[in-house]
C-alpha cells in the first residue's frame, strides 16, 4: 500500500499510469544528465586542484566532435520527450464520444457540480468508476483550474466561456480535488473530494439523493418562460427566432453559408452574444443576456433545450441545416 | 579549507585617487554620471529590495510550517506571496546583474570610459527608483493580493487591494531597464577599444548584448499590457473582461510575451558571470567560446517564441500547444551546450577553490536541476498534472535564485576587489558559498515531491499530508537566509577593514584587470589597445602565471 512518504500521489484514472510513465521516463534521462554533469564537475575539482599558485590550465579553446554530440544527443532526447508527452495531451484534449456529462461550475470559492439527472453537488463530485466522464466548466467570476491530483488532470474554469475535460476514473475511493489556479482570498479552502463509485453505488446514490433538487429542465422550461425566450423561440417554426426543436447536438445553418454544431458552447454564446452566428433566413433581432443568467441558470437552459430534442423537428423554421435533417 | 591559490600574499597599496574618492558629499553621488557609482546607487537599491522581498518569504516560509497556516490570515497569505514576487521579480532580480555588474563593468571590459549615454544612465536608476517607490506605496497602502502575475479579470475587476500603483509602479520601472538595454546595446557596438574585435569580447559582454536585446524589445509589451489591466480597473474598460467581451486569456498571452523572455533576462547576465569566473578559476580559455557565446544570442532569440507554455492548461486550441512544446524544448538545446562547455573548461584547468568557483559551480549544478525540471514541464502530458503545482515553483526558484542569484552572489565576490579595492575573509567567504548551496537545496528541492504529490500553488492551507514536506523546505529556507546574510555583512565589513586587493588580485584576463582597483572615474589613464585571445592565460606573460615564474609582483599593473 501507501508508503509513509509516497513519491506519487494515489492513481485512479486512465491518464494516471501514462503521465506516471512519462515522469519516470524523464526522470531517469534527467537523473542521468545531472549525474553525468555532477560527477564531471566534482571529478574535475578535486583531480585539477592548483598544485601551484603560478599554475596555469591547459590551452585547450574546444572541440567541434563534442559540440555536435552534445547538440544532437540532446535535441534526440528533447524531441522523443516532446513526441510522447504530446501523444498523451492530445488524448486528453480529444474527448471521446459517449461521454457522462456533468457541469462544474466554479466561483469565488466554491465548486458547484450538476449531475446529469440535475442533482447537485458543492465540492462534492460523485463519478462511477470504468465511464468516460466529461466535465463541462464554467466560471462565474475569475480565472480557476478544477485539478484531480490522482487522475493527473486539470483545466482552467475560464470565465466567458466552456472549458471541457474529461477521465475515467479506474479505481472506486474518496480523492482530493482542488483549485490550482489563483483565485483570491480563500482559494486554497476552494477544494473538495471526487467519490468514485461502482457503477451499481453511483446510480443508487443518484436515486437516492435527488429527491430534494430540482430538476434543472424543469427550471430552464421555466426561465425560458421568464426571460419570454418562447415568445419568439415558438415550437412549431413559426416565431420570429427558430424552433429548438431537436436542435442539440444536430448541425446548423449559419446565415454566412457555414454551419456549426449546436453543442453547449454554441447555445451558451447564442445565449451571451446572440449576433456573433446568424442562423440562415433569420434576422439579427435577439437582445443579449449577458450580466443577466448566472452561469447555472445558462447551464438549466441548456438542459432545458436538451430535452427538445426528442421533440418533432417542424418542415420550416427549424434552423437546422438540411443535410442534418432527419431523421 | 586549504590556504588560498590565488589572493595576494603580498601587501598593496590603495591607489591615490579612484572613483570612491574623487568626490565627496550626498550630491557627488545623487548626480553623478560615472557608470561605476550608479552601479553602486544599483547595488544599494536592489539590496534593499532584496531584503523586502526576503522578509516576505521568511514570513511564507514560517507560515507554511502547519497545514492549516501558522502566521497570518489568507488575505495577508495572498499578499506576502503577491509581494514577494513582485519585489524579487521587477524590483531585484531584472535590474541586479544588468544595473549592478553589467553597469559597473561593460565600459571597463571593453575598454571604455564611460557608457554611450551616461546621464541617461543616471536616469534609469531615477526611474527605477520612482517606479520603486509606486510598488512601496502599493505594499504599505493595503498590499496587494493578484500574485506577481496580475491575472485578470482577478486583478482588474475582483481584487480589493493596492493594484493600481504596482502596476503603475512595473509601468515606470520598465522605462527604466529600456534605457538601459539601449545604452548596453549602443556601448558595446560603438565604444569598444581598438583591438577588441566581437570574437575577443567577454563572454559577460555577450551575454549582456543578449540580454538587452530582450530588455527592449520585450519590456514594452508587459508595460502595456499592465497599463492595459490598470486602465480596466480605473476606467472600467472591457479589455480583458469577459463580461464586457474582453478576453482573460488574451491578457495571458500579452503577460507572459514578456514574462517569458524576462526569465532569460534574470538567467542570461548569470551565465555571462559564470562564463567568467569558470576561466578565470581553472586558468584556462573557455572551452568552445563561439558557441557559449552564440547559444547567449540563440536562447534571446528563441525565448521569445516559447511564452504560450504558460497556458497548456487554458483550453488553448491542442495544435497551438503542440507548437510552443516544441519550440520549448528547442530552447533547452543552447542552455545544454552552455553547461557542457563551462564542465568542459575544467578538464586539465589549475582550479582553485576560491569562493567565486564555488558559487559559480554552485550556479551549473541548481541551474542544470532547473533547466532539465524545465522539460517536465515543457512536456505536454506531464503539464496536464505538474501544472500551477509546487513543482512549477521548485523549477522556477532553481533557475531564478540557484541560477540568477547565485550568479549575481558569485559575481559580486569575483569583481569585489575590484569594486571595492578589497579583499573579504576567504574562509568565510567560502562557508557561506557552501551554506548557500546545501540551503537552497533543502527548502527547493522538496517542493518537487510536493507537486508531483498534488499541492497546488498559491496556497495558504494544505492537507495535513503535505506537511513534513513543508516542513523540511521550511528548515532549508533558515539555512538559506544565513548563507544570504553572512555575504551582506562580510562584503560591507571588507569595504573598511579588508585587504587591499591589487589590480588583479587572481589573476584575470579581462581589460577591468587592467587598471587600478578601484579604478579611476576614467577608468584608464590611456585608451588600452587589444593584441589577445580572451581568456588565453597560456600567452599572457603579463599575468606572470607562465609556469616556472614567480606570482606578480606589486605594482605589476
Amino acid at each position: 500500500m501507501q508508503s509513509q512518504f509516497p513519491l506519487y500521489p494515489p492513481a485512479a484514472s486512465n491518464f494516471a499510469p501514462r503521465v506516471d510513465d512519462l515522469m519516470t521516463y524523464l526522470t531517469y534521462v534527467c537523473v542521468f544528465f545531472a549525474f553525468l554533469i555532477t560527477a564531471a564537475i566534482v571529478y574535475f575539482f578535486f583531480k585539477y586542484h592548483r598544485k601551484r599558485p603560478d599554475e596555469v590550465g591547459a590551452p585547450i579553446h574546444g572541440d567541434m566532435r563534442l559540440e555536435a554530440t552534445w547538440i544532437i544527443i540532446p535535441s534526440i532526447l528533447a524531441l522523443s520527450m516532446f513526441g510522447w508527452g504530446a501523444a498523451v495531451y492530445v488524448d486528453y484534449r480529444h474527448t471521446p464520444p459517449d461521454t457522462l456529462d456533468i457541469y462544474v461550475v466554479g466561483k469565488q470559492w466554491m465548486w458547484k457540480a450538476q449531475q446529469p439527472n440535475g442533482l447537485k453537488e458543492i465540492n462534492e463530485l460523485h463519478v462511477p468508476v470504468g465511464r468516460n466522464i466529461r466535465l463541462i466548466l464554467a466560471s462565474e467570476d475569475v480565472v480557476h483550474d478544477f485539478f484531480v491530483p490522482a487522475f493527473r488532470v486539470k483545466m482552467d474554469v475560464v470565465p466567458g466561456r466552456y472549458n471541457t475535460m474529461w477521465f475515467r476514473p479506474t479505481k472506486p475511493g474518496r480523492y482530493h480535488f482542488f483549485c490550482s489556479q489563483y483565485c483570491g482570498t480563500n482559494h486554497a479552502l476552494m477544494g473538495g473530494w471526487v467519490t468514485v463509485m461502482d457503477p451499481t453505488d453511483y446510480a443508487a446514490w443518484l436515486s437516492g439523493t435527488s429527491g430534494g433538487a430540482a430538476n434543472p429542465v424543469d427550471v430552464g422550461a421555466k426561465l425560458f418562460e421568464d426571460k419570454a425566450c418562447a415568445t419568439c423561440h415558438i415550437a412549431d417554426g413559426s416565431g420570429r427566432a427558430p424552433s429548438l426543436n431537436g436542435l442539440y447536438g444536430a448541425q446548423v445553418l449559419l446565415a454566412d453559408g457555414t454551419t456549426v454544431t449546436a453543442d453547449d458552447a454554441y447555445i451558451r454564446e447564442s445565449i451571451l452574444q446572440p449576433n456573433a452566428k446568424i442562423v440562415a433566413g433569420y434576422q439579427p433581432l435577439m437582445p443579449t443576456f449577458q450580466g443577466q443568467l448566472t452561469e447555472e441558470q445558462i447551464i438549466a437552459l441548456t438542459s432545458y433545450i436538451k430535452s427538445l430534442q426528442s421533440q418533432p423537428v417542424p418542415a420550416k423554421g427549424a434552423g437546422i441545416a438540411p443535410s442534418a435533417r432527419k431523421k | 579549507m586549504s590556504q588560498t591559490q590565488t589572493l595576494p600574499t603580498r601587501s598593496y597599496e590603495m591607489p591615490r585617487e579612484h572613483y570612491l574618492n574623487s568626490s565627496y558629499g550626498i550630491r557627488s553621488w545623487l548626480l553623478t554620471t560615472d557608470h561605476k557609482r550608479i552601479a553602486l546607487l544599483y547595488l544599494v537599491s536592489v539590496t534593499f529590495f532584496f531584503f523586502v522581498g526576503g522578509v516576505f518569504a521568511t514570513m511564507i516560509r514560517i507560515h507554511l510550517l502547519t497545514p492549516e497556516g501558522a502566521l497570518v490570515s489568507p488575505e495577508t497569505y495572498n499578499k506576502l506571496f503577491t509581494m514577494h514576487g513582485v519585489a524579487m521579480i521587477f524590483f531585484f532580480l531584472i535590474p541586479s546583474i544588468p544595473a549592478v555588474l553589467g553597469n559597473f563593468l561593460i565600459p571597463q571590459m571593453i575598454g571604455a570610459k564611460d557608457v554611450a549615454f551616461p546621464r541617461l544612465n543616471l536616469l534609469s536608476w531615477y526611474i527605477y527608483i520612482i517606479g520603486g517607490c509606486f510598488a512601496l506605496y502599493s505594499f504599505s497602502t493595503g498590499g496587494l493580493d493578484t500574485g506577481w502575475t496580475f491575472y485578470t479579470p482577478l486583478s482588474s475587476i475582483y481584487s480589493n487591494s493596492a493594484v493600481t500603483p504596482a502596476v503603475l509602479g512595473i509601468f515606470i520601472n520598465g522605462f527604466s531597464s529600456i534605457l538601459t538595454g539601449l545604452n548596453f546595446i549602443v556601448t558595446i557596438h560603438t565604444m569598444r577599444a581598438p583591438g577588441m574585435t566581437w570574437f575577443r569580447l567577454p563572454l559577460f559582454i555577450w551575454s549582456h548584448y543578449a540580454t538587452s536585446l530582450i530588455m527592449v524589445l520585450g519590456t514594452p509589451v508587459v508595460a502595456i499590457t499592465l497599463l492595459l489591466a490598470g486602465l480596466e480597473r480605473m476606467l472600467h474598460l472591457g479589455f480583458f473582461n469577459p463580461a464586457m467581451g474582453g478576453d482573460p486569456i488574451l491578457f495571458q498571452h500579452l503577460f507572459w510575451f514578456y514574462s517569458h523572455p524576462a526569465v532569460y533576462i534574470m538567467v542570461l547576465p548569470a551565465m555571462g558571470v559564470v562564463s567568467e569566473i569558470i576561466p578565470t578559476f581553472a586558468r584556462k580559455p573557455i572551452f568552445g567560446y563561439s558557441f557559449v557565446a552564440a547559444s547567449s544570442i540563440a536562447i534571446a532569440v528563441i525565448g521569445f517564441l516559447v511564452w504560450a507554455h504558460h497556458l497548456f492548461m487554458t483550453g488553448m486550441s491542442a495544435y497551438s500547444a503542440l507548437a510552443f512544446s516544441f519550440l520549448s524544448y528547442l530552447v533547452a538545446i543552447p542552455s545544454a551546450v552552455k553547461v557542457f562547455n563551462w564542465t568542459a573548461t575544467l578538464y586539465k584547468g589549475s582550479i582553485s577553490w576560491d569562493a567565486p568557483m564555488l558559487y559559480a559551480l554552485g550556479f551549473i549544478g541548481l541551474f542544470t536541476i532547473g533547466g532539465l525540471t524545465g522539460l517536465f514541464l515543457a512536456c505536454l502530458g506531464l503539464d496536464m498534472h505538474i501544472h500551477d503545482t509546487y513543482f512549477v515553483i521548485a523549477h522556477f526558484h532553481y533557475i531564478m535564485v540557484g541560477g540568477a542569484v547565485m550568479g549575481y552572489i558569485g559575481g559580486l565576490h569575483y569583481w569585489w576587489p575590484k569594486i571595492s579595492g578589497k579583499v573579504y575573509p576567504e574562509a568565510l567567504s567560502r562557508f557561506a558559498a557552501i551554506t548557500l548551496f546545501l540551503g537552497f537545496n533543502l527548502t527547493f528541492f522538496p517542493q518537487f515531491i510536493l507537486g508531483y504529490l498534488g499541492m497546488p500553488r498559491r496556497y495558504h492551507s494544505y492537507p495535513p499530508e503535505f506537511q513534513v514536506l513543508n516542513v523540511l523546505s521550511t528548515a532549508g529556507a533558515s539555512i538559506l537566509a544565513l548563507g544570504y546574510l553572512l555575504p551582506m555583512a562580510y562584503l560591507t565589513w571588507s569595504m573598511r577593514y579588508g585587504k587591499v586587493a591589487g589590480p588583479n588580485p587572481w589573476p584575470a584576463t579581462g581589460l577591468e584587470w587592467k587598471t587600478t582597483s578601484p579604478p579611476p572615474t576614467e577608468n584608464f589613464p590611456v585608451t588600452p589597445v587589444v593584441d589577445w585571445e580572451p581568456y588565453d592565460f597560456p600567452n599572457r606573460p603579463d599575468l606572470g602565471l607562465t609556469p616556472g615564474t614567480l606570482a606578480p609582483v606589486p605594482g605589476d599593473d
